[in-house]
């Protein structure tokens, strides 16, 4: 175990490494955004991901979303936990395949450094974020608005407000016409990651 | 002139002012927002009666769904 640990991050920063090993990482939703941003957090060995979704998995979330066909209605966090695994034994995952609610986010999430919103509808990402700016005001929150469509990756940009960060174009809606496709949303989904091991360095765990 | 500042734009305080009336005011018609004032969320519920106070900064952030 330790030769595959030094030999997994050979040839990553070891001071890095350490922090991120430190670290816990909350994901809520591992749809197309969360998770592209569970396998990007796990590769750079976050110590612990906490999964939140009560959704299973489905033959349309393929065309964006890190699933295999041979996983299709299996509980995604569960999915997702599984595909991680095979990936790395050096992040643990817990997962809940909960819908979030103000009532259970503090036992779900009370314990991460920081939270990565990749919900799917903006009421649900707007109850999340107050909710959780509210109860954890100090605490580093990364969402994400506007990431359907193709290319114009000029338009997609960080915005940070305190504690709460947005990454996303901040215009484009999925609606008729407009639909989420694997490039762009894993585009979104990685700057969030790479904000988060940002953020994670500073805090310096 | 006591005034507030929305998303960077320096506008008049009113005694008395909402969530709600700034919303109005700016013509801020997205479905869905966060709104923080001197960088603390000021809750959906609370829109109609939170009095923004003078010199306040106010942030009114778009959220979009797709996740």
């Amino acid at each position: 175990m330790n030769d595959l640990f030094n030999d997994f991050f050979a040839n990553q920063n070891p001071e890095y490494i350490k922090i991120w090993q430190n670290s816990v990482v909350g994901i809520a939703g591992v749809g197309g955004l969360g998770s592209n941003i569970a396998i990007s957090l796990t590769r750079a060995g976050i110590g612990k991901l906490i999964l939140a979704d009560p959704d299973t998995v489905s033959n349309s979330n393929l065309s964006r979303q890190q699933y295999f066909l041979n996983q299709v209605g299996l509980p995604k966090v569960a999915a997702l936990k599984d595909n991680l695994m095979n990936i790395s034994p050096f992040t643990l995952v817990n997962p809940y395949p909960l819908k979030i609610t103000p009532v259970n986010l503090s036992m779900i999430f009370g314990k991460i450094d920081i939270l990565i919103e990749a919900l799917d509808d903006a009421d649900q990402k707007q109850m999340l974020i107050e909710n959780w700016q509210e109860l954890y005001p100090e605490k580093y929150i990364i969402g994400a608005s506007g990431i359907a469509g193709v290319g114009k990756n000029e338009l997609i940009h960080t915005e940070q407000i305190g504690t709460l960060f947005l990454i996303g174009d901040g215009i484009s809606e999925i609606e008729d016409g407009v639909y989420p496709t694997a490039a762009r949303v894993a585009v979104v989904a990685n700057m969030q990651a790479n904000l988060c091991l940002e953020l994670l360095l500073q805090k310096g765990n | 002139m006591l005034t507030i500042t929305v998303n960077g734009q320096e506008i008049p305080w009113e005694e008395g002012m909402t969530i709600r009336n700034i919303l109005n005011k700016m013509n801020y018609s997205f479905r869905m927002l966060v709104i923080k004032v001197n960088d603390k969320v000021v809750k959906k519920e609370d829109w109609d009666s939170f009095q923004v106070p003078p010199g306040a900064d106010v942030k009114v952030i778009h959220l979009i769904s797709g996740g």
